[in-house]
């Protein structure tokens, strides 16, 4: 018996509370349903409830502990348990485990290891068996019990709809609990990388080498964690991607909803879409691949020393991915304008292109600094584009032809693999998602905020 | 008045007027063309990047195979004879190619160039040659042409990848090889065949037997996950959200934090994976579970919004008939508002699901980059998908992986446009206009 057993079990018993609850409700009034407060599948799913959602919450609940609870008997069972450091015990508990389900073990396998083992597997019948009698007993307790409740008068459709408010509610703060949980992991990870690398070193240092010693007397073993050429290069790319996609993103924007005929507008418009739908590996290949290669050979031929990792490569890919942001968003602000300002311009004889320019822009413009903000804030936050085509090393330039890192890259290199989890090295990389987590939700509040102003403002 | 219209009249036909007149008619026509540039430059950039990897990813769909004559010989199989499965298992499959390939090229000596008339065949032909023996043992003893799979750098050079024309030591393939290659060409004993391998196999290291149903197999129990628990969460908040909950902070609260997590870095849900499900709840590395529930985080947000729109689109007419014939709130809104609304709900659920399709990188954090043979067999196998494979492939150093890891995107983009095909469909077919 294992645990998805258990869950459909209850399952089970849940579906039988729901029929017997609604056959006991039409015998209470012998098929009379006027007689009913409630309809009968309220007082089934009444029953139901009961006799599920207990058991279910226990279930969860024991199916995450168990495994802590056992552990937590074992190192307690373990007589050498006090001598040994946290990653021994962590070590031989692991091999406890393994040996227990006969696979393989890193050490010589000795009584003692057998006993713990065999102790190991004990537990985890003992716990598991009890889960399952607590979990069954609640449920057929529920399933009894609620029945009892079932007469003509019981108002079973409000105390279902109750239950499925609260869970209609449950649901709803997920969102809180997501945004909570992602403020308080980086926070949390991030003081404890500030601990031992100082706040202000981070923020202001000028070198980056996240390398920590293996041993004491390492040479060159003290990590540099400064993380402003990192800061330097990402706002290179994200400048980059901004030159690309800006201009283009706001023409087509301005062509599209001032210019073009409306057949070539509901043909083009999905088109531009598509770009953003592109997965952003499939970028990442093409930047990679095809264009860095392309801008070396280029550069090559034209004198210019290029890097086959440039910014460049990098930039203009993630402004080509971000063109459909910029367009849509401006596409819609430039919408929003009254059409009596346009009308006015042309009374006074002005060009269409003179109203765009004198007009419509003006009025549009803070929804459209609104629109780029959101775009900035995406290519701030963008990944798989300079993770393959960026460079590794951090280079503190403002050339665009040499290789520069990223924030987003050091993450992924830094956590990317088997690492220990509380060294300077990987905690570096929660504290630069934080910062980058900040960044780019200020940049989002305030064009939020600003694109609402003005929405309100036409409204 | 007579003075007034004179100069009105100069005034339109002066030079100085039409000059102005052109130049701003000169600007109107300029300002329009970058207009149309911007729009051209931006779908140039579209062809050209489905042009680059269509173009790539068309030869992925054959392999070259090669034909030779493989002897079974019973002393490397099976000596005593046995007709034990065990035994034929461990028997010398690699001796046997290699012993094929000697007979076809007799003229072969030395170490040095016997290696390299070994590279030709992949390693893969020898698991291909025991399977073919395991299948039917009464193999064993006879001698069969056999057509087996060739190694990457010979499929490059089939493909004409790899050109003939360079020094020897800036090709892969030497000039011995290439000739050994060309007399395989004019006796016919070497053609490309349709790639199966691709879509049935798992990774590997040797680009001619990596496949993506490793991948597909991990995509498809990740989005399992995602639906199963974005989906029932999602509505739910947009149905409380929309028709239940009261305008007070709290609600004002949980508004805000969609909207930010809907413009979060897809990142930061890895990091909050990583620091959240594996570091302190302990589940698994590499899961599909794992990944699913980071990606539902990540589509919630766009489920919700979705939901609520589709919600809002209802008209209050219906609220109103269903609880003014005796409904509770919660069956006008369960009975009558959601059904409704079902449509939308669903074409922003689909689109919430390609995008997740197509997310790598908080995929990357949670450990699903790792290097994985088998195929899953269940949400708690440590898996992969395919965008991360297609990363993975990108690392590769190989020319061959290149062609894979296109085609790799090409299955992929025709997973996205079904699915956001399925959206606009149910979109136009079932919503209504109130």
């Amino acid at each position: 018996m294992n645990i998805s057993l258990l869950a459909a079990s209850v399952l089970v018993l849940a579906v039988l509370g729901f029929f017997i609850g609604r056959k006991r409700a039409v015998r209470a009034v012998h098929g009379n349903f006027a007689e009913l407060n409630s309809l009968p599948a309220h007082h089934g799913t009444y029953v139901a409830v009961w006799c599920g959602l207990p058991a279910a919450i226990i279930l969860v609940i024991g199916a995450f502990l168990s495994d802590t609870i056992i552990e937590a008997f074992l190192i307690n069972s373990l007589p050498t348990a006090q001598d040994l450091s946290e990653g021994e015990l962590g070590l031989l508990v692991n091999d406890i485990k393994n040996l227990a389900i006969g696979d393989i073990v890193a050490r010589e396998v000795d009584p003692g290891l057998q006993a713990a083992a065999n102790r190991y597997s004990a537990l985890q019948t003992t716990t598991f068996m009890s889960l399952v009698v607590v979990t069954l007993v609640v449920a057929i307790a529920g399933l009894l019990a609620s029945q009892r409740f079932i007469t003509p008068m019981f108002r079973a459709r409000e105390n279902v709809e109750r239950v499925i408010r609260v869970l209609l509610i449950a649901s709803s703060t997920l969102a809180i609990f997501t945004t909570a949980g992602i403020v308080l992991s980086l926070l949390f990870e991030a003081l404890r990388f500030f601990n031992l690398v100082p706040f202000t070193e981070f923020l202001f240092g000028l070198e980056w080498s996240p390398q920590t010693a293996l041993r004491e007397d390492q040479v060159g073993s003290s990590g540099a964690f400064g993380a402003i050429p990192l800061f330097a290069g990402t706002f290179l790319i994200t400048l980059i991607a901004m030159i690309v996609a800006a201009p283009i993103g706001l023409m087509s924007a301005i062509y599209l909803s001032e210019y073009a005929p409306y057949k070539v507008r509901s043909s083009v418009k999905p088109l531009l879409e598509i770009l953003a739908g592109i997965p952003t590996v499939v970028y990442g290949f093409f930047a990679a691949l095809t264009v860095a290669p392309f801008l070396r050979d280029f550069g090559t031929a034209m004198g210019l020393e290029v890097s086959s990792e440039s910014a460049l490569a990098a930039g203009v890919v993630m402004g080509i991915m971000i063109i459909p942001f910029v367009s849509s968003l401006s596409d819609d602000v430039i919408n929003a304008v009254p059409q009596s300002l346009r009308d006015g311009a042309f009374a006074l004889g002005a060009t269409q292109s003179e109203t765009i320019k004198q007009v419509i822009l003006p009025a549009a413009l803070p929804g459209i600094v609104g629109s780029i903000m959101l775009a900035i804030s995406r290519a701030v936050g963008e990944t798989m584009i300079v993770v393959m085509a960026a460079g590794l090393a951090a280079n503190l330039t403002a050339n665009p032809l040499e290789s520069v890192t990223t924030v987003t890259v050091q993450i992924v290199t830094l956590l990317v693999g088997d690492q220990e989890f509380d060294s300077a090295k990987t905690l570096a990389a929660f504290a630069l998602g934080l910062t980058m987590f900040c960044v780019t939700l200020s940049l989002n509040v305030i064009a939020l905020h600003v694109v609402q102003k003005y929405r309100e403002q036409y409204d | 008045m007579t003075d007034i219209a004179h100069v009105q009249r100069l005034h339109f036909t002066s030079p100085g007027t039409k000059a102005r007149l052109r130049r701003r008619r000169a600007a109107e026509a300029r300002f329009r063309a970058y207009g149309i540039v911007a729009i051209v430059v931006s779908i140039a950039f579209l062809v050209i990047l489905f042009g680059t990897i269509f173009s790539n990813a068309y030869t992925a769909l054959e392999q070259t195979h090669l034909r030779l004559k493989v002897t079974f010989d019973a002393s490397r199989i099976d000596p005593q004879n046995t007709g034990d499965l065990e035994v034929i298992r461990t028997g010398d499959f690699g001796g046997i190619v290699k012993a094929a390939l000697r007979e076809r090229f007799p003229e072969v000596t030395g170490r040095r160039d016997k290696r390299r008339l070994y590279a030709i065949v992949s390693p893969g032909a020898v698991f291909d040659i025991q399977e073919s023996v395991i299948a039917d043992p009464t193999l064993i003893g006879t001698s069969q042409a056999l057509w087996v799979i060739a190694s990457d750098d010979v499929d490059m050079l089939m493909k004409g990848f790899i050109p003939r024309d360079v020094p020897e030591s800036d090709r892969r393939l030497n000039d011995k090889q290439i000739a050994w290659v060309d007399t395989l060409i004019a006796d016919n004993h070497i053609e490309k065949r349709f790639n199966t391998r691709f879509f049935t196999a798992g990774d590997s290291r040797e680009p001619e037997l990596a496949g993506i149903w490793g991948a597909v197999v991990g995509t498809f129990f990740t989005m399992v996950v995602t639906v199963a628990l974005a989906f029932p969460i999602g509505v739910a908040t947009a149905v409380y959200m929309q028709e239940f909950a009261p305008k007070n902070r709290w609600t004002d609260l949980i508004e805000v934090n969609i909207n930010n997590l809907a413009a979060v870095p897809s990142i930061v849900f890895g990091l909050l994976g990583l620091a959240v499900f594996l570091n302190v709840a302990h589940l698994p590395r590499s899961a599909p579970v794992v990944g699913g529930m980071v990606l539902a985080l990540m589509t919630l947000p766009t489920i919700i919004i979705a939901g609520r729109a589709a919600l809002g689109a209802v008209p209050p007419s219906i609220r109103e008939a269903a609880l003014g014939i005796g409904a509770s709130r919660m069956q006008a809104t369960f009975h009558h508002v959601l059904p409704l609304a079902m449509p939308g709900i669903l074409s922003g659920t689909i689109i919430g699901m390609a995008r997740a399709l197509g997310e790598t990188a908080p995929l990357l954090m949670i450990g699903m980059v790792a290097f994985i043979v088998d195929i899953p067999k269940g949400p708690f196998d440590p898996a992969t998908v395919l965008p991360v494979q297609v990363f993975l492939w990108a690392d590769s150093p190989e020319r061959a992986f290149v062609e894979r890891l296109s085609a790799a995107i090409v299955v992929l983009l025709m997973f996205l446009v079904l699915m956001n095909g399925a959206a606009v469909y149910l979109r136009k077919k079932f919503e209504r206009r109130w």
